[in-house]
C-alpha cells in the first residue's frame, strides 16, 4: 500500500489556504473601504466648508463681497488636525486667501458644484474642494471660485490605523479559521475512521457486510468494500469448498481402500499376505494423518496470524480434549487422568485445543496399553500450565527443543504412525498466545512430560 | 444394535456395513440424506453414521434441520481434519466425529463410547450358558455375581461370542483388537486370553486352546 | 575668542533691531557657546523667572530674549527673522505660522502629556490659559456699584457719563494682534459686544497697544476702567503694587481665556534647547497649583469664578478673522462703534 498523504491534512491545508486567502482579501477590501471612507469624510467636510464660504458671496457697490463663517473653518478643524488653506478667485483675480494655493484653473467647475482634486502644497499633499458662484458685478457675472484645502495627513493616518485594526482582525480570523479547518477535517473524516475502525476490530473470519449509517460520500465506499467482503467470503468459501471436496475425494477412497484391506484381512489366512495388508493400511493411515496435519499447521499458522482473544478456561479445555480422545485411550485401556483447577486464559479457543489436541494425542499414541496419563491444569507464578505426563518412552536421547522441529520425529518411535507435526502445531500455537512448550523426560527415564504454558488471563 | 449409515460412496458404505454386520449389529444404509429421510421415518435406530459431504447436501445441514426431533446419537464421518470442522459439527448437534480413513476399532470404540454416553439405547446382552454379557457395559453376570471387564478383553469376549464354537486364530483376535498403529505381538494376545480366562473361570463359560490353530470359546450348556 | 563671538552676536542683533520694532530686550550669557534666541510677546519683568529657572538648569546656555507686539512677531516670523522659539499670546497668529508652514515640529514626553487642547500637530504648544479681564480703579470707582456682567457694565457706563468721560481704556484692535483675538472672539460669542463697544465708543475711549500701559494707568488713576485686559498681567500688578487701587474682575456672562503658546520656527538652530525649553514649559503648564510663577497655568482649579468657559480652541477657525476681507469687515464696523467723532 502506498500512503499519498494525509486527507485529514490536505482537508486541513485546503481549508487554511482558502480561509488565507479570505484574510487577505477581507484585509484589502477594509483597507481600501478605510480609504474611501476617510477621503469620502474629509471631501464632505471640505465640500460644506466651501459650500458654506461660497453661500456669503454677494456683490456690494460694483465689488464682490464675501466673509469667511467661523463654521467654515471650525468645522475643518472638528474632526482632525490638518492644515487649512483656502482661496477665493473672482475669474483670474485673487479676493483673498492663499495666492499660491495649485487650483487647477482648466475648467472652472459647473456653477453650484463641488469638484475636488488632490494636489502638493507647501510640502505636503492637499485635498481641495472648490466651488463656483456666478456673482453678477457691474456689466455682467463674475465666477467666483472658493477653495478649500486640507491637508490628508490625518486620512493616511486613519487608513493606517483601520487597515492594521483590519490586519489584526484578518490574522486572527485566519488563526481561528485554521482551528476550525482542522476541528472540521477531524470531524468529516470521523466517519470513514469509524468505519475502519469497525472493519479493524472485526475477528479474521467476519466478512458480514458492513451495517452502519456512513454519510452519502461514503456510501460508494461502503457498498465496494461490502462487495469485496462478500466476493472474499465468496472466495473463501469456494476455496473451503474446494479443498473439503478434494479432501473428500481423496480421504472417502483412501477409508474405502482402509475398510476393505481390513476386511479382506480376516478372511484371509496366509501370513505374508495379511503382513502386507497391514502395510497397506498402515500406509493409508501415515497419508492421511500426515495431509491432515498439513492442513492443521496451515490453518494454525493462518489463525495465529489473525489471533482471536477471548477468554477461555484452560481446565474446561481439557476435559473437553480428553473427552474427545477417551474413546481411543479406552481402546489401549490408557486412563487420562485429570487433576485440574479452573485457569483463566486469554486466546482462541479452537488454537488451544489443538495444541491441546496434538499433545494429548502424542501421548496416547506412545503409551503402552494399560497406561495413565496424568493431565494437570493449574496455575503458576501467573502462568496458566496445562501438563501432559505419560508413561511411555520418553522423548528419547536427542534434544528435547529438536523435537517441535518440523516433522522431526523422536528417535525411538518405531511403528508409531505419525508425521512429526504434533509438537510442531502444539509450539507454534503457544508463542502465539506468548507462551511456550516444555518438553521433558521424566526422571526415572519413563515417561514423557509436555507442558503448555501460557500467560494468565 | 441397529444402525443407519449414511454415505454415498458405495465401496466404502458396504465395507462399513459388512464389517458392523460382523460384529452382530444391523446396518441400513443411504447414499443419500433424501434416503436418510426415507429410512428414519420407517424405522428406529440406536446410533446414525452421518458422512458430512453428499450428493444431496450437507451432513451438517441435516444435522441441525433435524436435531431438535432426533433423539438417536449421530456419529459424523468428515474427509476434513480441520479444528474448526471438528468443532463445527459438534457445535451442530454431533455425539462425535471420526475423520476418513478410520479405523475400525477406533469407530467401534467410539460408538460405544457414545451409546454408554446415551444410555437409554436398549440392552443387547449376550447369554453364554448360565453367564450373561453385556457389552455395552463390559460387564460379565453369572449368578448373583457380576465382574466388569476392562475395555480389551471386552472387544475379545465380543470377538469370541460373534463366533460361538469357532476357532480363532492369534492373527485374527490380533486384527480385531488392535489398530494398526500399534506393534502388538501374538505373544500380547496370549496375555489377553490368559487374563480373560482368569476371569470367567467358573462361570460356564471357557477359551480352549487349539494347539496350532488358535482359540475358541465353549459354554456349558448342561 | 569669547569676545569676537559676542561681537558678531550683538551686531546681528543690531540689524535684527533694526528690521524689527523691538519693545525690549535682553541677554542672558551663559558659560557656553550656544545661544537660545527667544522672540515673544511678554513682558520681560513676567516671563524672566522661566529664563532665570531654565539657566539654572543649563548655565551653558546664552538666552536672547527679545520682546516684540504679536503682530511684529508673526510678521517677522513670516519673513525668515532667525529666532529658536517664538513665544505669544496671540493664538490666531501662532496658528496661522504653524498651518502655513513656518513651525517645526516637536515630540517629547512632556508635550505628549499636554491635553489634546493644548497642542496642535506637535507644532504649537500652549502652557498657559490666561484670561481677560476688566481692571478698575478703586478710587475712581468709589461708591459704584462693581458690575458683575457686561449688561451691568454698560448700564454703569451709560448711568454714570461723566465718571467715565475720558477714562475707560481698551486695545486699539488695529495695532493689538491680542486685542483683535479678543475682540473678535468676543464679537463671537456674545452680542453685548457690540453694544458695549458703543457705548465706549460715546466716552471717547482712550486706545492702546498693550495691556502693561492700561494697567499703568488705571494704577495711577488716568484710566477708571480698563477693559480686556490680559489677567495675568493684571495680577503681575496687583503683587507688585498692593496700594488697593487695582481691583481686577472677571466678567461673568462670558470671559474669554486665551492660551499662550510657543512654536519652533523654521528658521531655529539651537532646536535642542528650544525643546528644552518647550519641556519646561510644558511641564510648568501642567502643575496643578499656580504657586509663586507669574503666569497661570493651563488648568486653573482654584478660580472658581468664570470657570465655566474653556480656553479658545486651536483650530482652524483662529485663522478666519485674519482673512484681510474678514478683518476689514471686522475693523470697519470697529471703528465706526468705537470713534463716534
Amino acid at each position: 500500500m502506498t500512503a499519498t498523504g494525509s486527507i485529514g491534512r490536505r482537508l486541513t491545508l485546503l481549508l487554511a489556504g482558502v480561509a488565507a486567502l479570505l484574510s487577505v482579501l477581507s484585509w484589502s477590501m477594509v483597507t481600501g473601504l478605510a480609504w474611501q471612507a476617510a477621503e469620502r469624510t474629509q471631501d464632505n467636510v471640505l465640500a460644506a466648508s466651501a459650500t458654506s464660504i461660497a453661500e456669503t458671496l454677494r456683490s456690494e457697490q460694483g465689488e464682490v463681497r464675501l466673509e469667511l463663517p467661523y463654521s467654515a473653518f471650525s468645522m475643518l478643524g472638528a474632526i482632525s488636525e490638518e492644515r487649512v488653506f483656502y482661496n477665493v478667485m473672482a475669474g483670474s483675480a485673487l479676493l483673498t486667501g492663499y495666492e499660491d494655493l495649485p487650483v487647477s484653473t482648466l475648467a472652472p467647475p459647473a456653477p453650484g458644484r463641488v469638484s475636488f482634486s488632490t494636489s502638493e502644497y507647501r510640502g505636503s499633499q492637499i485635498r481641495m474642494a472648490s466651488v463656483t458662484r456666478l456673482v453678477l458685478v457691474g456689466t455682467g457675472p463674475v465666477p467666483v471660485t472658493v477653495t478649500v484645502a486640507q491637508t490628508r495627513g490625518g486620512v493616511a493616518t486613519i487608513a493606517g490605523d483601520l487597515s492594521q485594526l483590519a490586519a489584526i482582525l484578518s490574522v486572527a480570523f485566519f488563526v481561528v479559521a485554521v482551528a476550525l479547518s482542522a476541528f472540521a477535517a477531524r470531524a468529516s473524516l470521523r466517519p470513514l475512521n469509524e468505519i475502519a475502525q469497525a472493519v479493524s476490530r472485526r475477528g479474521p473470519s467476519d466478512l458480514r457486510p458492513l451495517r452502519r449509517a456512513a454519510p452519502a460520500e461514503l456510501a460508494p465506499l461502503m457498498t465496494s468494500l461490502n462487495r469485496l467482503m462478500d466476493r472474499l467470503g465468496q472466495s473463501i468459501r469456494r476455496s473451503e469448498d474446494f479443498i473439503a471436496e478434494a479432501a473428500h475425494r481423496v480421504r472417502t477412497p483412501l477409508a474405502t481402500v482402509r475398510a476393505q484391506a481390513e476386511i479382506v484381512l480376516r478372511s484371509v489366512r496366509d501370513e505374508d499376505e495379511k503382513q502386507r495388508l497391514r502395510r497397506i493400511i498402515r500406509a493409508v493411515d501415515e497419508s492421511s494423518r500426515s495431509a491432515g496435519q498439513l492442513l492443521d499447521h496451515a490453518t494454525v499458522a493462518y489463525r495465529a496470524e489473525h489471533l482471536v482473544r477471548e477468554p477461555v478456561d484452560l481446565a474446561d479445555l481439557a476435559a473437553r480434549t480428553a473427552a474427545s480422545l477417551g474413546p481411543t485411550a479406552a481402546m489401549k485401556d490408557i486412563l487420562i487422568q485429570m487433576d485440574t483447577e479452573p485457569v483463566p486464559v486469554v486466546g482462541d479457543p479452537v488454537l488451544l485445543n489443538n495444541a491441546l489436541r496434538n499433545v494429548l494425542d502424542n501421548a496416547v499414541k506412545y503409551s503402552p496399553a494399560e497406561t495413565t496419563i496424568a493431565l494437570r491444569v493449574r496455575a503458576d507464578h501467573g502462568e496458566a500450565r496445562a501438563t501432559v505426563a505419560d508413561e511411555g518412552p520418553g522423548l528419547g536421547d536427542g534434544p528435547a527443543e529438536a523435537l517441535t522441529e518440523r516433522f522431526r520425529r523422536g528417535s525411538n518411535t518405531e511403528g508409531v504412525v505419525g508425521s512429526g507435526l504434533g509438537l510442531t502445531i502444539a509450539e507454534d500455537v503457544l508463542l502465539a498466545h506468548g507462551g511456550r512448550l516444555e518438553l521433558e523426560t521424566d526422571h526415572h527415564g519413563r515417561g514423557a512430560c509436555v507442558s503448555l504454558v501460557l500467560p494468565s488471563a | 444394535m441397529r444402525y443407519l449409515l449414511v454415505e454415498d460412496n458405495r465401496e466404502l458404505a458396504e465395507a462399513v456395513v459388512n464389517r458392523l454386520e460382523l460384529d452382530g449389529h444391523a446396518v441400513d444404509h443411504a447414499a443419500s440424506l433424501a434416503e436418510a429421510e426415507d429410512c428414519l421415518a420407517v424405522a428406529s435406530y440406536d446410533l446414525i453414521l452421518l458422512d458430512v459431504m453428499l450428493p444431496d447436501g450437507d451432513g451438517r445441514t441435516f444435522l441441525t434441520q433435524n436435531r431438535a426431533h432426533l433423539e438417536t446419537p449421530v456419529i459424523v464421518l468428515t474427509a476434513r481434519s480441520q479444528v474448526s470442522d471438528r468443532v463445527g459439527a459438534l457445535d451442530q448437534g454431533a455425539d462425535d466425529y471420526i475423520t476418513k480413513p478410520f479405523d475400525f476399532s477406533e469407530l467401534e470404540a467410539r460408538c460405544r463410547a457414545v451409546l454408554r454416553r446415551r444410555g437409554g439405547a436398549a440392552r443387547n446382552e449376550i447369554a453364554l450358558g448360565q453367564a450373561v454379557f453385556d457389552p455395552l457395559a463390559g460387564t460379565l453376570s453369572h449368578r448373583s455375581e457380576t465382574i466388569t471387564l476392562r475395555n480389551r478383553e471386552i472387544r475379545l469376549m465380543e470377538v469370541f461370542t460373534r463366533h460361538p464354537g469357532q476357532i480363532l486364530s492369534k492373527s485374527q483376535l490380533m486384527d480385531r483388537l488392535f489398530s494398526y498403529d500399534a506393534e502388538v505381538t501374538e505373544n500380547a494376545i496370549e496375555v489377553y486370553v490368559g487374563r480373560l480366562r482368569r476371569h470367567i473361570d467358573g462361570k460356564g463359560v471357557r477359551i480352549e486352546t487349539v494347539r496350532g490353530l488358535g482359540y475358541r470359546m465353549e459354554t456349558d450348556d448342561a | 575668542m569669547r569676545l569676537a563671538c559676542l561681537a558678531i552676536g550683538l551686531s546681528l542683533l543690531a540689524t535684527l533691531a533694526m528690521a524689527l520694532e523691538v519693545e525690549d530686550h535682553r541677554l542672558y550669557p551663559g558659560t557656553g557657546d550656544r545661544m537660545l534666541r527667544i522672540v515673544s510677546t511678554a513682558d520681560l519683568e513676567v516671563f524672566e523667572p522661566y529664563l532665570r529657572a531654565f539657566q539654572a538648569e543649563r548655565p551653558a546656555i546664552s538666552i536672547d530674549y527679545t520682546v516684540v507686539s504679536s503682530a511684529e512677531l508673526h510678521r517677522a516670523i513670516r519673513n525668515g527673522a532667525e529666532f529658536d522659539l517664538a513665544v505669544s499670546s496671540a493664538m490666531d497668529l501662532q496658528f496661522q505660522l504653524a498651518n502655513d508652514g513656518f513651525g517645526q515640529s516637536y515630540r517629547s514626553d512632556s508635550t505628549e502629556s499636554l491635553p489634546e487642547w493644548a497642542r496642535w500637530r506637535d507644532l504649537i504648544f500652549a502652557f498657559t490659559a490666561e484670561p481677560a479681564v476688566v481692571v478698575l480703579s478703586a478710587e475712581r470707582l468709589a461708591g459704584l456699584p462693581v458690575p458683575a456682567t457686561r449688561q451691568e457694565l454698560i448700564t454703569l457706563l451709560r448711568q454714570h457719563p461723566e465718571r467715565f468721560q475720558g477714562a475707560v481704556g481698551t486695545y486699539d484692535v488695529r495695532d493689538s494682534g491680542l486685542g483683535y483675538l479678543f475682540a473678535t472672539q468676543e464679537a463671537r460669542s456674545t452680542d453685548a459686544y457690540w453694544r458695549l463697544s458703543e457705548v465706549m465708543g460715546r466716552l471717547n475711549p482712550q486706545l492702546y497697544c498693550c495691556s502693561g500701559q492700561m494697567i499703568d494707568d488705571v494704577s495711577e488713576g488716568r484710566l477708571a476702567l480698563a477693559y480686556n485686559v490680559l489677567g495675568s498681567y493684571a495680577a503681575e500688578r496687583l503683587v507688585r503694587d498692593s496700594d488697593g487701587q487695582l481691583q481686577i474682575l472677571r466678567m461673568q456672562d462670558f470671559a474669554n481665556v486665551i492660551l499662550r503658546t510657543a512654536l519652533i520656527p523654521t528658521t531655529a538652530r539651537e532646536i535642542e534647547s528650544a525643546g528644552e525649553m518647550i519641556d519646561m514649559l510644558a511641564t510648568l503648564g501642567l502643575r496643578d497649583a499656580p504657586g509663586s510663577w507669574t503666569l497661570p497655568p493651563l488648568r486653573q482649579t482654584g478660580d472658581g469664578e468664570g470657570s465655566g468657559f474653556g480656553p479658545i480652541r486651536l483650530g482652524p477657525a483662529l485663522m478666519v478673522y485674519l482673512d484681510p476681507l474678514n478683518r476689514r469687515a471686522f475693523l470697519d464696523e470697529w471703528e465706526n462703534a468705537l470713534e463716534q467723532r
